[in-house]
């Protein structure tokens, strides 16, 4: 083959047919925006064979596990949860039935923030995005029946994350469960929530005490969680390119790993217990090289720049969810076929674990039937597609092998940018990584207004249609529930108790000790979230967010 | 309601502090012309004269915003009542403006001793927009202790607010490359107290050492000070105390002395200029006998030298 | 010069700004004067903000499913600083089957999801022309 043969090919081959049968485009993009040519041959790939590797072998580009899904499947693990804690345990049974693998907990926007549900920031939002949780009770009753020696759970948890896990771990306790056989990740990732989310609190440096305070504990105490999932997903829903979602996030793995050392921990020690979370967009063969560049990098920089040692520390591992933003209202039914493709992206990319998304969901928390079909979407390409059979079985083709190159060199360019600009939480407050996002989320929706980018049945094939029917509706009298709840609970608890944990908790964090053992102890007598989400309000203060427009 | 009506009921609700009012006014300075708005400005004038403007001034980035909201809550524990008039540049070519000064004060928003408006530039390109200055009168007919005044923050031409503020504070952050560009073209002397903001960050202390050199070789008297501060986005520290010290000193200062009258004397004969050249400019473009000269016939036979440039001037005059 | 002016506010605890950012920005492009808030105002900041600020139009974005709450607390709010002549609209997670209610509340409008910008606009310049024969 070779650049001679391609060069004869275009000149005697694909010009003379050009002629008589334009191409749809001038020039073709990936949906971030790399140039996509019009052939891939070997010359394309430098050092082809060495960039390749092998699975479960440094730099990991094919794979974490020489096995992968011949090995065992991906966990399909469903993000859930709404309303009170009683209805979503009723939903986590159901999905474990049907063949769900693993939890996946979704609170409700006051408890990501430290507010109870009585408090009148709380108007509107209990039990909306997920499951209000003010005190451990609440946590009781969202695993009653589920034994936690037998699940792993993901919680989607951030700046509360702290109270959280306490509450997990002391569930685990009443049910008879050593900490040292939970199995579990919270999301912990408090950059991405600066950039791209918005569910802060504390300003970033506390923050990242608190963080590397779990590193330390987990390290120890509860050493099968996964302590942080370092979040690409949401960047990539702010509309940054898939380029920036591997950079922005990478910086941010960084900065943590950055923290945890300067702390003084060992990264060997902690590092085997980072994990990632992708986001599965629409231009599937970009993803796929999105992947597996990730990969590839954080082996790198885990090596080279962290020296690490331990073969774990360098292998990244991820959970992936399918991109909620692509979803329509129009033609509902179409997001099936989105989210198929998609999940197909990330399971030929190697994912550890997914979420794919249920057709409803541009409008509404998804109703069984529909979580259902998205669950079974895995199942089918699981058990009846065969992708899972073959390790990484995009590997070798020069497309795939290119665009992985492409966009682990243009990821580089943007994390030594950072870098220079002196770090993640530098980089932020200047305001240059929610700059990048801001132009490419813009640059999106104006191709979008000129139908330079396509969106079936929004922006091209419409149609008229009735408003969807049934679609899952949380009751507003659910507040009154839970406010009444919280009310009883805070009357049958021993308030000096209370008062006592809270000033201690106080003193640790003005100290350098780490905060966890008081924070499980303030939950086990039934402290509230707010309670003790503001006692370090006071000691830390709260973020002001600086906006890019 | 008449006109006349419609304008006492302006007044009264700016005299009586009343927000929705006080709106309504600032908009009827900011969209009508001076025919329109003379009676009213007439009405209010003699309520003016009592607040002291502050202005902040520097490139974008440097932290004007959030200074001006810490400086809020300073002068807020010091009860005094206090507006802002934040400027954000309109766009040369859409004339829109994305006015996002307002987000790092929302905090004040439900205190109802402070007033924030934001204000487009409208094409002006001194810093403030023209009809800043009426905003201005609205605020002090309304009562404010404290008007502060956010320019548009993009260096060099930003001397507008020279003309209007009592106190001019000039705010610079390390790694904002115009500093260097600011005390060349002469920015540096517009102003009464400089700030070095950020003062955390790497080349801080470079830079507030490079401002300290040029403010020790000014003239000014009394010698302007130089601060460091540390307005960013945490809710903890706020050593904009110093600051807010400074602005009163300075401006204790300049009332007692004759130095604040003067200013006041030299703001008034500017804007009377300004005034005046604009209504003469109006009434110049509308008159009948001058009107001709401005056409595309004259315009191109100037072009064509079937005219003479110069003889054109002068029979422009002699119209007037 | 009479010149539109637009506020744009996330009510609530959301923190999914995408839209909200595209919008202000977008309006921007078409000449109107645009204010945008931020995260995370309760319906009285964004209703005194409002006043403040005598915006024509404010605009409200909401992912999180609490709009049939806060919505109508923002219109409740302009209506106790006397500004009910403000035109309140909305966009965001919004399903067609609470539209009614909303509009009942006083919204005007609503934008789902898959709204064009041109949608929006002209939406805007149409209110703003009725709206200037109103005011004197």
């Amino acid at each position: 083959m070779g650049e001679s043969g391609y060069k004869n090919w275009q000149e005697k081959t694909l010009i003379p047919y050009i002629k008589k049968n334009p191409t749809r485009k001038e020039k073709f993009k990936t949906s971030s925006y790399l140039d996509v040519k019009d052939l891939y041959i070997d010359s394309d790939v430098e050092n082809y064979e060495q960039n390749l590797g092998y699975p479960g072998q440094y730099p990991f580009t094919r794979g974490p596990y020489p096995t992968m899904y011949r090995g065992q499947f991906w966990t399909m693990r469903q993000y859930a949860g709404f309303g009170t804690a009683k209805e979503s345990n009723e939903r986590y049974k159901y999905l474990l039935r049907q063949g769900q693998t693993g939890l996946s907990v979704a609170f409700d926007l006051p408890t990501q923030i430290g507010y109870d549900s009585d408090s009148p920031m709380s108007e509107g939002e209990v039990g909306k995005v997920g499951v209000a949780i003010d005190t451990i009770d609440d946590m009781e009753t969202l695993f009653r029946d589920i034994p936690l020696d037998k699940v792993s759970t993901s919680m989607t948890i951030n700046a509360t994350a702290f109270i959280l896990l306490a509450m997990y771990i002391v569930v685990g306790k009443k049910q008879g469960v050593d900490k040292k056989l939970l199995r579990g990740t919270i999301q912990n990732d408090i950059l991405k929530e600066y950039i791209a989310r918005g569910t802060y609190i504390y300003p970033p440096k506390p923050s990242m005490r608190i963080i590397t305070d779990i590193f330390d504990y987990c390290a120890k105490e509860v050493p099968k969680w996964n302590t942080i999932s370092i979040s690409g997903y949401h960047i990539r829903e702010a509309g940054s390119t898939a380029v920036q979602e591997v950079a922005f996030t990478l910086a941010d793995g960084i900065e943590y790993v950055k923290s945890a050392i300067e702390k003084g921990l060992n990264v060997d020690e902690f590092a085997g217990r980072l994990s990632f979370f992708f986001n599965a967009h629409n231009d599937i063969l970009e993803e796929v090289a999105k992947f597996r560049a990730a990969r590839r990098m954080w082996a790198k920089i885990m090596k080279e720049r962290f020296k690490a040692k331990n073969e774990k520390s360098l292998m990244l591992r991820f959970h992936t969810q399918t991109g909620g933003s692509t979803l329509t209202a129009q033609q509902p039914e179409n997001n099936i076929i989105r989210v198929t493709l998609q999940a197909l992206a990330a399971v030929l990319g190697g994912t550890q674990s997914l979420h794919t998304n249920s057709m409803d969901e541009a409008l509404a928390l998804p109703t069984e039937k529909s979580v259902r079909i998205a669950l079974r979407t895995q199942q089918i390409i699981a058990y009846e597609s065969g992708v899972a059979n073959v390790v990484d079985p995009l590997g070798g083709s020069y497309y795939i092998e290119s665009l992985t190159d492409t966009i682990e060199k243009k990821a580089w360019e943007y994390i030594n940018k950072i870098d220079e600009l002196g770090g993640m939480v530098a980089a932020i407050e200047q305001g240059f990584v929610q700059k990048e996002i801001q132009e490419s989320a813009y640059q999106y929706q104006m191709d979008i207004e000129n139908k330079e980018r396509i969106i079936v049945g929004v922006n091209s094939f419409q149609i008229e249609e009735e408003p969807p029917k049934d679609l899952l509706k949380v009751d507003p009298a659910l507040r009154d529930e839970q406010i009444k709840n919280l009310q009883r609970v805070k009357s049958q608890r021993d308030n000096s108790k209370v008062l006592n944990n809270l000033k201690l908790l106080k003193e640790v964090a003005q100290s350098n000790e780490n905060i966890m053992p008081v924070v499980i102890e303030c939950v086990e007598n039934y402290a509230t979230l707010q309670e003790i989400a503001d006692t370090l309000r006071q000691e830390f203060g709260e973020y002001k967010e600086s906006v890019v427009i | 309601m008449s006109q006349s009506q419609e304008i006492q009921k302006l007044v009264d609700g700016v005299l009586n502090k009343k927000t929705r009012y006080i709106a309504k006014a600032i908009s009827f300075v900011e969209n009508s012309d001076y025919k329109t708005k003379k009676s009213f400005l007439k009405t209010i004038f003699s309520y003016t004269g009592k607040a002291k403007v502050v202005g902040i001034t520097g490139s974008p980035g440097a932290g004007k915003s959030t200074i001006t909201d810490k400086l809020i809550k300073a002068f807020r524990d010091d009860n005094k009542s206090v507006a802002v008039l934040a400027t954000d540049p309109s766009s040369p070519f859409t004339k829109g403006a994305l006015l996002g000064d307002r987000i790092r004060m929302q905090n004040h928003t439900t205190d109802p001793f402070v007033y924030v408006r934001s204000m487009a530039s409208r094409g002006a390109l001194g810093g403030l927009s023209e009809t800043t200055k009426d905003a201005l009168k609205v605020l002090d007919a309304a009562g404010f202790d404290i008007i502060i005044i956010e320019t548009v923050g993009v260096g060099q031409n930003e001397i507008d607010i020279v003309k209007v503020a009592d106190c001019v504070v000039l705010v610079f952050a390390p790694g904002f490359g115009d500093e260097i560009q600011a005390m060349k073209a002469g920015v540096m002397e517009i102003a009464d107290i400089y700030v070095v903001n950020k003062a955390d960050r790497d080349f801080s202390q470079k830079l507030f050492k490079e401002i300290s050199d040029i403010v020790n070789l000014s003239q000014k008297q009394p010698k302007p000070p130089v601060l460091k501060t540390i307005a960013t986005n945490t809710f903890k520290e706020s050593s904009v105390e110093s600051l807010k010290k400074e602005i009163v000193n300075y401006l204790d200062h300049i009332a007692t002395s004759s130095h604040l009258a003067k200013k006041r004397q030299l703001f008034i004969e500017s804007e009377l200029i300004d005034t005046v050249t604009k209504i003469m400019i109006d009434k110049l473009l509308s008159n009948q006998n001058v009107k001709s000269f401005f056409d595309n016939k004259t315009i191109a036979q100037i072009y064509n030298k079937e005219l003479n440039f110069y003889t054109i001037i002068d029979k422009i005059v002699e119209a007037i | 010069m009479q010149k539109v002016r637009i506020l744009i506010a996330k009510p609530g605890l959301d923190g999914h700004d995408r839209g909200a950012k595209f919008v202000a920005r977008a309006l921007q492009e078409k000449g109107y004067e645009v204010i945008y808030t931020g995260i995370r105002q309760t319906p009285l900041q964004i209703a005194l903000a409002a006043v403040q600020e005598d915006v024509d139009f404010v605009g409200l974005s909401l992912l999180s499913g609490a709009h049939n709450e806060l919505f109508p607390k923002v219109v409740e709010e302009l209506h106790n600083a006397g500004a009910d002549d403000i035109i309140v609209f909305g966009g965001g997670v919004i399903p067609q089957s609470d539209i009614e209610f909303l509009k009942s509340k006083g919204i005007k409008a609503i934008f789902g999801p898959g709204t064009s910008i041109k949608t929006i606009v002209d939406f805007i310049e149409n209110e703003s022309k009725s709206r200037n024969s109103k005011i004197s």
